[in-house]
């Protein structure tokens, strides 16, 4: 199917082998090193954790419609709302962007091979399996009720609850980013074809090696922190309960250290996805690559100091809140520049609306807004008001769903003819993309106002003046459900059933779009030329 | 890229290894040694500068630190540095928790500034 295209500079002359027919059979895929293979074990695999995930919340919006609860006891909806949070944090958000995309593009988009460390990237997602598999036998065998953030003493020394082994699993999960992170470090650094400077990379590897810094970094402050916790809850060390002698503030500084950062770590991904998307569906080379670019790693740098805003009502210093205030607004600043940067890219483009440009302007207007009320919530005196509330919760759906969540989507439609060799229904992917931007907002833009009311988070029950905004929550979500829902459906249809791609069926630039669809288990069968990045120049109205 | 130069390595003699490894264990016996004797503060601050002096040992020669490239060591200083700011932002609140009804403002910072120094 590839060499029927011209343009396929290399095109296989044996044509049809590529990485997906190389070789078959389940030990071909378990034990593969090839990084587009191991990049679609990690799309299964997120997937079916998001489809977990997602159960749990289906189950929480159907309880919320009572004021009084519909479904769950108190202690039941805790559970859930945890289990809705560890997966869908650490086992989906997290994981979902560097592990599947950026597994399967990072090498191609620098014109290598494969990654640097191809067996350690294979270990890498066995370890993921391996913390999956833990918390998920934990989360059936009776659950967590802590919250996501574990925060002790009741995590360490209260809580009946599965604390150990669902804090193994996310620890052991924890070296499987650290892992990849590093793989794609000094895959970035070493394995760059010749001419593809750093200067030349496209803004998806700039997006991906700051992405890695803070996994590297921030990641085994983490693990360690997990580690003391299980030393206090099963060995009653005082760390962290002061009952024991220990500081709770100090586990929420630990934890914050990393899980600050851990947004970013979810949300610079998506960024770089969407950089890609504008610039392909507006035929412009990218407004302000070097600052596109150079702000990744400013957010990457800056998310390390902000995140004592999540302890402003916690009893911690208000001289170090006031300083962590003015740190919290300086990261808007280089989120900005990518907004403005893209905006700018549109001006004069050569826009055309395919379900990834949908995916990416649902992406700029979400996260616009999930990054201005991150702003109330850096202001000490507001965040008082609004802390522990709703607003929190749509705040960071904003960014997590709003945000990462959809530039996924977007990026998975863009480059999946790439990826499997065959398109998705257009139609249909448009339908599915604006009911998931209806349902998203229908389901978040309510819970800023029941915040902003004061209907506190993670309760079971709330007043019955709420109702009315929390229906219409639910309602949404079962709107976003169906929006979820059929993508997935359409994208295994189209496995079998999808016109073929050829190498380019977007006119887009960039090494990936040089090579068959799907590729050649070796990416490259000639040496690739690497020209300036997003080269639109004289290609405008190419597409069709 | 050609740097195979880099890709070598530098041979350690065994003996090396050896000394460093005899260093560590006297590092711990005298850890140990210390433990009983009563040094009042400087306990904690003996016992970390003895373990600090192990940790730069491992770094440098079993972890190859000191025949690395420069890039290698920038990465290990980012380690280092970031180690530096999760404990000096952490110590920004633990060192100024002050309680007051009437917070009076920046003053109230004056006796822990005093503190530092
Ligand atoms: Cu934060």
């Amino acid at each position: 199917m590839s060499t029927a295209t011209a343009g396929a500079h290399d095109g296989p002359p044996e044509s049809g082998v590529n990485y997906l027919n190389a070789s078959y059979g389940i030990k071909s895929w378990l034990l593969t090193t090839d990084h587009k293979r191991i990049g679609l074990l990690y799309l299964v695999s997120v997937t079916f954790m998001f489809l977990v995930g997602g159960l749990a919340a289906v189950v929480m919006r159907l309880h919320l419609v009572e004021p009084q609860g519909a479904l769950l006891e108190p202690e039941t909806y805790n559970k859930f709302f945890t289990m809705h949070g560890i997966i869908m944090v650490f086992f989906f958000t997290i994981p979902a962007v560097p592990a599947t995309l950026g597994n399967f593009l990072i090498p191609i988009m620098i014109g290598a091979r494969d990654v640097a460390f191809p067996k350690l990237n294979l270990l890498s997602w066995y370890v993921f399996i391996v913390g999956a598999i833990i918390t998920l036998g934990a989360i059936l065998s009776g659950g967590v009720d802590t919250g996501w953030t574990f925060y002790p003493p009741y995590s360490s020394l209260y809580s009946q609850s599965h604390v150990a082994a669902v804090a193994i699993g996310v620890f052991i999960t924890g070296f499987s980013s650290i892992l990849t992170g590093l793989n794609f470090i000094v895959t970035i650094h070493k394995m760059r074809a010749p001419g593809m400077t750093w200067f030349r990379m496209p803004l998806f590897i700039w997006a991906s090696y700051a992405t890695s810094l803070i996994a590297v970094l921030g990641t085994p402050v983490v693990a360690i922190t997990i580690v003391l916790l299980g030393l206090e809850r099963l060995l009653h060390v005082g760390i962290f309960d002061p009952a024991v002698g220990g500081d709770p503030l100090l586990f929420q500084h630990m934890f914050w250290f990393y899980s600050h950062p851990a947004v970013y770590i979810m949300i610079l991904p998506p960024m770089g996805v969407v950089s890609e998307l504008i610039t392909a569906f507006s035929r412009k080379r990218v407004f302000g690559y070097s600052f596109v670019a150079m702000s990744s790693l400013a957010i990457a740098v800056i998310s390390f100091v902000v995140w004592g805003h999540h302890m402003f009502v916690t009893g911690q210093s208000i001289y170090a809140g006031l300083v962590f205030s003015v740190l919290s607004f300086m990261v808007a600043i280089p989120s900005a520049i990518k907004i403005f940067n893209w905006t700018a890219t549109l001006y004069k483009g050569s826009i055309s609306y395919e379900a990834p440009m949908l995916y990416a302007m649902g992406f700029i207007g979400l996260f616009t807004m999930g990054g201005l009320t991150g702003l109330f919530l850096a202001a000490l005196a507001t965040d008082v008001h609004l802390n522990g509330t709703y607003f929190i919760v749509a705040h960071f759906h904003y960014v997590m769903v709003g945000g990462a969540v959809i530039a996924y989507l977007g990026g998975i439609h863009f480059w999946w003819p790439k990826i499997t060799g065959r398109l998705y229904p257009e139609r249909w992917a448009r339908l599915a993309a604006l009911l998931v931007f209806v349902g998203f907002n229908l389901t978040f833009f309510p819970q800023f106002l029941m915040g902003y009311m004061g209907m506190p988070r993670r309760y079971a029950v709330y007043p019955a003046e709420f109702q009315v905004l929390n229906v219409l929550s639910s309602a949404g979500a079962s709107v976003l459900g169906v929006g979820y829902f059929i993508p997935l459906i359409y994208l295994i249809w189209s496995l079998r059933y999808g016109k073929p791609a050829g190498p380019n069926p977007w006119g887009a630039k960039g090494l990936e779009w040089t090579i068959a669809s799907p590729p050649p288990t070796e990416n490259f069968l000639t040496p690739p030329v690497v020209e300036e990045a997003y080269n639109y120049s004289g290609t405008g109205g190419s597409h069709d | 890229m050609s740097e195979h130069s880099e890709h070598t390595g530098h041979v350690v003699p065994v003996r090396t290894y050896l000394l460093v490894f005899f260093a560590l264990m006297a590092g711990t016996a005298l850890t140990t040694a210390v433990a009983y004797i009563d040094l009042g503060r400087w306990n904690t601050v003996v016992a970390l500068a003895i373990a600090f002096t192990k940790m730069c040992l491992v770094i440098l020669f079993f972890m190859h630190v000191k025949y690395a490239t420069g890039l290698t060591r920038v990465v290990i200083l980012c380690g280092f540095f970031w180690l530096a700011i999760m404990i000096t932002l952490t110590l920004s609140d633990e060192l100024t928790r002050v309680w007051e009804i009437n917070p009076s403002g920046w003053s109230a910072l004056l006796p822990f500034a005093s503190r530092l120094l």
